[in-house]
């Protein structure tokens, strides 16, 4: 049907087309849902997967990056739901923990019981068999550029997870979305949130990827967030995918009015990973605070791509984005922040900075501002370099072993991103975490 | 306990220090008084081991080691301090965190065992009440919004956690009001002790009104050119280092 448009298809294109026509057939939903499937891959036919010819696409060329498309996960057998149970999970007390293993939603390991007046968590799967009003809103939220992944997640909507917390709700315990790759082989895991907050509802929402370093799977999954009228919404984000996985998630955010996200993403996993934030600010008043730590090591590639529309006036919203980057690492952080015509008194402000560890290592940042109102405050600012040496002589004379110096100031600099999680026991073990990172780092010289 | 020998150092290929010698002996002070550019600062620099201090010639020896190939933690852990005229700012690092990191490190090497957490703040809130630092700066990352006085302050309160063997002040009265000099100085000397040596660095003899040191040694172009007691900081205040420098010439 594209043969004329883009007659040569990379051996991952064709084993995905083939993929979709076996199985396009056995996916859950009505004839509705069928039909998005087929746009979404059709769009995805059309354009294939993204190269560095793509603009948004320029440092993650995915279509040399993604050689081989591997085959779909499929439900989790005993054996891979056991092998998840095993997995350790963030150490915070009184999560809620919802569990999905390779993309699937698990109820045994997903608690359930007990909900809080106004709080709905369903498996997607099930949603979509039985046509719930809530399914009906996948697909809703579009980038307003064509985006492969997406369409390609939407292609193969299976299974995942809805969250509803309704108006006024308040909810106590933070929700955690953990993604579990368990399987021994190779396998591609696809999931579809969605997460829809009433107004003025309020709640703290956490999401984990994690997966055995020695397999190389691929992860594709996204997450669509309704924010309504002053609702409240922390978001805590865990990449810590196994070092030879391939991580594409993409977050699509619409928030109304007076409304207020804070959403912080810890990125330490995957050989090669792309996450796409993308948050259209829809109503006045809203407050956005984004915060992103990175560290890398060995080869890993990470890229971090932002959108953030300020579609109507007087939104404020920050961007923090700090990267550590050892070895022959690589870290990609693109930061757009459009300003519409109407978007009078906009107050936006990015900050992205690197701090490169070895000389092998890269960043790349790319803020861009495209503003078409006239009376806003907008900055933005990006920073790479080394660890300063006057700060480091400093500490070292006061005896503190070098690598042990290092570490404070390495700590300093992501903690920047992270000491913005609001959450403290969630802020404590995203610090912790990367505390691990630094341990294995000053154990490894 | 320290000694000097002939000391050449090159700093981005300019000589700075050219036949320096000094030797401190346990519970000296010593003082070090000289015009800008005669190399007090690169003598403080070079013996806390700063990088990008070429040493030509000559030797320096701390309880009869060298100490050239020491790297600045070792000397630190050796009982090296010293006070930085200008202290840096680290944001991001909790003044806490970093006093607590370095006292347990030096302590570790020494073979001392770490302060539990309790003892530790116990100690610290007893030195930096002496010191009139109050408690809140101390929540605060290290030196960042402190005034000239209050880094000055810090300094000398590490100086007192760490209990160095050899204290070396590099123009610690430098943006000073004459109370802050005061409250430096009484915590310098209460620092002082028969096995403790200190060597300061200054410009001007008013520091040494407080801090009276057993020697007073005048630099000019890298060495010394002049050494006395505490009246030679005197006659320097009265007569300037023009006319000992061309007396020494």
């Amino acid at each position: 049907m594209n043969a004329d448009i883009r007659p040569i298809r990379t051996a991952a294109e064709q084993a995905l087309a083939t993929a979709y026509e076996d199985t396009k057939s056995r996916l859950p939903g009505g004839p509705e849902i069928a039909r998005l499937r087929d746009r979404a891959f059709s769009a995805f036919a059309d354009s294939g997967l993204p190269t560095r010819r793509v603009e948004e696409w320029k440092y993650t060329d995915l279509r040399t990056l993604l050689r081989e498309a591997a085959p779909l996960a499929g439900p989790p057998d005993a054996g891979a739901i056991a092998r998840a149970k095993e997995t350790v999970s963030l150490p915070v007390p009184n999560l809620r923990q919802i569990t999905l293993v390779n993309g699937s939603f698990v109820p045994e390991l997903s608690d359930l019981g007990d909900l809080e007046k106004k709080l709905t968590i369903l498996p997607l799967a099930r949603a979509l068999a039985e046509k719930h009003p809530l399914a009906g809103m996948i697909g809703k939220l579009r980038p307003e550029t064509h985006n492969a992944t997406l369409a390609l997640n939407t292609a193969f909507l299976n299974d995942g997870v809805l969250i509803e917390v309704g108006e006024g709700a308040v909810l106590e315990r933070p929700i955690y979305l953990r993604h579990v790759f368990a399987g021994g082989t190779v396998a591609a895991a696809f999931a579809r949130s969605l997460v829809v907050l009433g107004r003025a509802a309020a709640a703290t929402l956490v999401e984990s990827f994690e997966g055995p370093a020695e397999v190389a799977y691929q992860r594709n999954a996204v997450t669509e967030l309704h924010v309504a009228d002053r609702a409240n919404l922390s978001f805590v984000r865990l990449q810590a995918e196994g070092e030879s996985a391939l991580h594409i998630s993409s977050l699509l955010t619409e928030i109304a009015g007076g409304a207020e996200l804070s959403f912080a993403a810890l990125t330490l996993g995957a050989a090669v990973s792309r996450q796409n934030v993308s948050l259209h600010l829809a109503g006045e008043h809203t407050q956005i605070n984004l915060a992103g730590a990175t560290l890398l090591r060995g080869r890993q590639h990470a890229d971090n791509t932002l959108v953030l529309d300020h579609a109507v006036p007087n939104c404020t919203s920050r961007v923090t984005f700090r990267s550590v980057l050892d070895d022959t690492s690589r870290g990609v952080v693109q930061g757009r922040i459009v300003v519409r015509p109407d978007a009078q008194k906009t107050d936006a402000r990015m900050s992205l900075g690197s701090l490169l560890l070895a000389e092998g290592a890269e960043a790349d940042q790319k803020p861009e501002l495209e503003i078409f109102a006239d009376d806003v405050q907008c900055a933005h600012g990006a920073t790479s370099g080394a660890l300063d040496e006057q700060l480091l002589f400093y500490l070292l004379a006061r005896g503190i072993p070098r690598k042990q110096a290092e570490a404070l100031l390495i700590q300093a600099f992501f903690g920047a991103a992270l000491e913005q999680v609001r959450h403290e026991g969630l802020r404590e073990a995203l610090i912790d975490r990367a505390g691990k990172w630094l341990e294995l780092r000053e154990r490894a010289s | 306990m320290l000694e000097i020998k002939n000391l050449h150092v090159e700093v981005a290929d300019r000589k700075i220090l050219q036949g320096f010698n000094l030797k401190v002996g346990p519970g000296q002070v010593h003082a070090i008084m000289g015009p800008n550019g005669s190399g007090k600062s690169t003598l403080a620099y070079m013996l806390a081991g700063k990088p990008g201090y070429r040493i030509t010639d000559g030797s320096v020896t701390f309880d009869g080691e060298d100490i050239l190939e020491l790297a600045p933690d070792e000397r630190a852990a050796k009982g090296i301090f010293l006070a930085f005229q200008y202290p840096m700012e680290i944001p991001g690092v909790a003044s806490m965190v970093f006093l607590r990191t370095a006292l347990n490190a030096v302590r570790k090497r020494r073979g001392e065992p770490e302060l539990s957490t309790p003892d530790f703040l116990r100690l610290v809130r007893e030195k930096a009440k002496d010191l009139g630092i109050d408690q809140e700066m101390l929540k605060r990352a290290v030196n960042v919004g402190f005034s000239g006085g209050e880094k000055k302050r810090n300094e000398i309160l590490q100086m007192s956690l760490l209990e160095p063997k050899l204290c070396v002040l590099d123009e610690t009265d430098s943006g000073l009001d004459i109370d802050a000099l005061k409250v430096v100085a009484d915590g310098v000397n209460r620092l002082r002790s028969p096995s403790r040596s200190m060597i300061v660095i200054t410009h001007y003899q008013r520091l040494l009104d407080y801090i009276v040191p057993d020697f007073v040694h005048v630099m000019a172009k890298g060495r010394i050119v002049r050494c006395g007691g505490p009246d030679l900081a005197r006659e320097l205040e009265e007569r300037g280092y023009a006319a000992i420098e061309a007396e020494a010439a």
